[in-house]
């Protein structure tokens, strides 16, 4: 357990010994602050129906921060420990391949956590201007973080995934970003194909991280979801506790 | 310490290392000398259980660098080749990282840093970022990090590549140092290195170890056709009839030298060393001497040869 936290703490020390980290944090609270800006344009316009805090995981903001981070978290993990050669200083000490990865993913996961904490700003904002109290109400506050958690948590393993396949950070960014759009993308397939094939429009609907997280921030803890990101996660740290494996028996 | 007995890594269309044999005991410092890509970063990485061999056994205190994988890497400190660090770290910071990676506990990782960072003359940078240190230092870094679990073992891998010949001289001195109290194997192409601070040499060359033995021993097998040369002051006839039926030579070389000296070449029978000989003769003759060698091979030459000889042979 102490190695395992030794190596945490490395790994959120990598993100604030450097600008990234800060550069990072800064990147999402602007968009955080636009999503405010643009939230409020919306309640002047009253255009909008339904509840208020739905507002705020429609708009493009959100998105723009949620599927882009965990890439942007990870993508250093392995790529850059491979391409400095630290990895196999790690390697040859006795850490266990597995200590390794659940590192890399809990110190993304910490990172990805904190990073998220400006969004509690932004709503706390929002209900002292509006006095609106669906904003920052506790059950939906919960659930919309949980959400964000667990989304987070199975893109962040699939981040983890791609870094371990490459030495080039580049390269780790751009699959897992793939990787995480794609999931994306097939959730927004109920919506485009609508009327089409029932039995693969509810098949699309079980993936749709957008249902995700429409249900978890309407305060819904449905566990098909949870079921869902939890395996997707477990699913990908496996496959790179076996890419870790696999390249050090090569 | 380490026995390798056969061991043999064949990368897709190339063989790294091909059925290497040997052994180093306890307290050896043993350097493995190789051209570039000799294979010797492949070794050292099988032995650290980095990478699997495709054939043969590796152990290292007595445990299968493959089996026993965990309890092989408690016990090596592994240094590996351009002395990969956290740059962004600080030096003590980065230590007890890597102490407590190396399952040390709190207090006695705590011990253990300040111990090497004594030893490797590193408490004036100890809150230094490491990446703002020079390469002398962070050599320091990497050998601090290899020895800070007390290893049995430690490997460095070109340990003073890229360093200036003063930070070669000093991270040379602290090899030496921890060769007192450790096994340590280094690799690296640079002969002198390997002359200065070891015991031991193995050289590699293409895979396969070429020559094993100590360096004296190396070089004195090399030396067999020592040749001894002067340079004397004397009338060239003189000088061959005064050499000609002494024991021992083999053969006999007088040329002309600048003014009124000879050039005198002896080649002896047995390795013998005729410089004391030469000399009597001269003290015997009155002449005057103005030099006095005897060609000796340096581990450079044995290299030389021994490489060059293997690709001549292949070819």
């Amino acid at each position: 357990m102490a190695v395992f936290l030794a190596l945490v703490r490395r790994e959120l020390g990598v993100a604030f010994n450097s600008l990234t980290g800060y550069v990072v944090v800064a990147v999402v609270l602007l968009l955080s602050g636009c999503s405010l800006v643009d939230i409020v344009t919306k309640l002047n316009g009253g255009r909008e129906a339904g509840p208020v805090v739905g507002l705020f995981y429609r708009s493009l903001y959100f998105w723009l921060i949620l599927l882009p981070l965990p890439a942007v978290i990870t993508m250093r993990s392995f790529a850059a420990e491979r391409s400095s050669g630290t990895y196999e200083s790690l390697m040859t000490t006795p850490v266990g391949d597995w200590q390794v990865v659940l590192s890399k993913y809990a110190g993304a996961m910490l990172f990805y956590a904190l990073a998220w904490l400006p969004l509690l700003a932004v709503l706390a904002v929002l209900r002292q201007v509006t006095h609106q109290e669906a904003f920052l109400e506790l059950r939906a506050t919960v659930g919309a973080y949980l959400g964000i958690g667990l989304i987070g948590s199975t893109f962040i393993a699939m981040g983890c995934f791609a870094s371990s396949l490459t030495r080039s950070q580049l390269v780790a960014c751009m699959l897992s970003f793939l990787m995480t759009i794609g999931l994306w993308v097939i959730g927004l397939g109920p919506a485009i194909s609508e009327g089409a094939d029932a039995t693969a429009s509810r098949l699309l609907t079980h993936v749709s991280v957008l249902r995700h997280m429409d249900d978890f921030a309407a305060g819904i803890l449905d566990s098909r979801h949870i079921v869902f990101h939890v395996t997707g996660t477990l699913l990908f740290l496996f496959f790179t506790v076996r890419v870790v494996e696999g390249r050090r028996w090569k | 310490m380490i026995e390798v007995k056969d061991l043999t890594k064949r990368y897709p269309g190339r063989t790294a290392v091909n059925g290497l044999t040997f052994s180093v005991g306890r307290g050896e410092v043993v350097g493995f000398l190789g051209p570039n890509g000799a294979g010797k970063s492949t070794t050292m990485r099988i032995l650290s259980s980095f990478m699997p061999a495709t054939s043969g056994t590796a152990r290292v205190a007595g445990f299968d660098v493959f089996h026993q994988a965990d309890e092989v890497r408690r016990r090596i400190g592994y240094m590996p080749e351009n002395n990969p660090l956290h740059l962004d770290m600080r030096v003590r910071e980065y230590l007890k990282f890597r102490a407590r990676l190396k399952g040390l506990g709190w207090r006695r990782s705590r011990e253990r840093v300040d111990t090497v960072l004594r030893q490797c003359g590193l408490i004036d940078v100890e809150r230094r970022i490491i990446g703002q240190l020079s390469k002398g230092y962070r050599q320091r870094v990497g050998l601090a990090d290899a020895l800070v679990h007390e290893p049995d073992l430690v490997i460095l891998d070109e340990p003073t590549i890229g360093l200036d010949p003063n930070q070669i001289r000093a991270v040379r001195a602290l090899i030496k140092e921890v060769g007192r109290s450790h096994t340590v194997l280094l690799s690296t192409h640079i002969l002198s290195e390997v002359e200065m601070t070891c015991n031991r040499v193995l050289i590699l060359n293409r895979g396969t170890i070429i020559a094993a033995d100590t360096t004296e021993n190396l070089e004195r097998h090399l030396s067999l056709d020592g040749q001894v040369v002067a340079e004397i002051a004397a009338p060239l006839a003189q000088v061959r009839e005064a050499f000609r039926d002494l024991p021992g030579v083999a053969r006999i070389d007088v040329s002309e030298a600048e003014g009124a000296y000879v050039r005198l070449a002896l080649t002896p029978k047995e390795g013998e060393d005729l410089r004391p000989l030469v000399f009597e003769q001269v003290r015997q003759n009155g002449w005057m001497l103005r030099e006095l060698t005897r060609s000796r091979h340096s581990l450079e030459d044995i290299f030389v040869h021994l490489t060059r000889g293997r690709k001549e042979e292949l070819l």
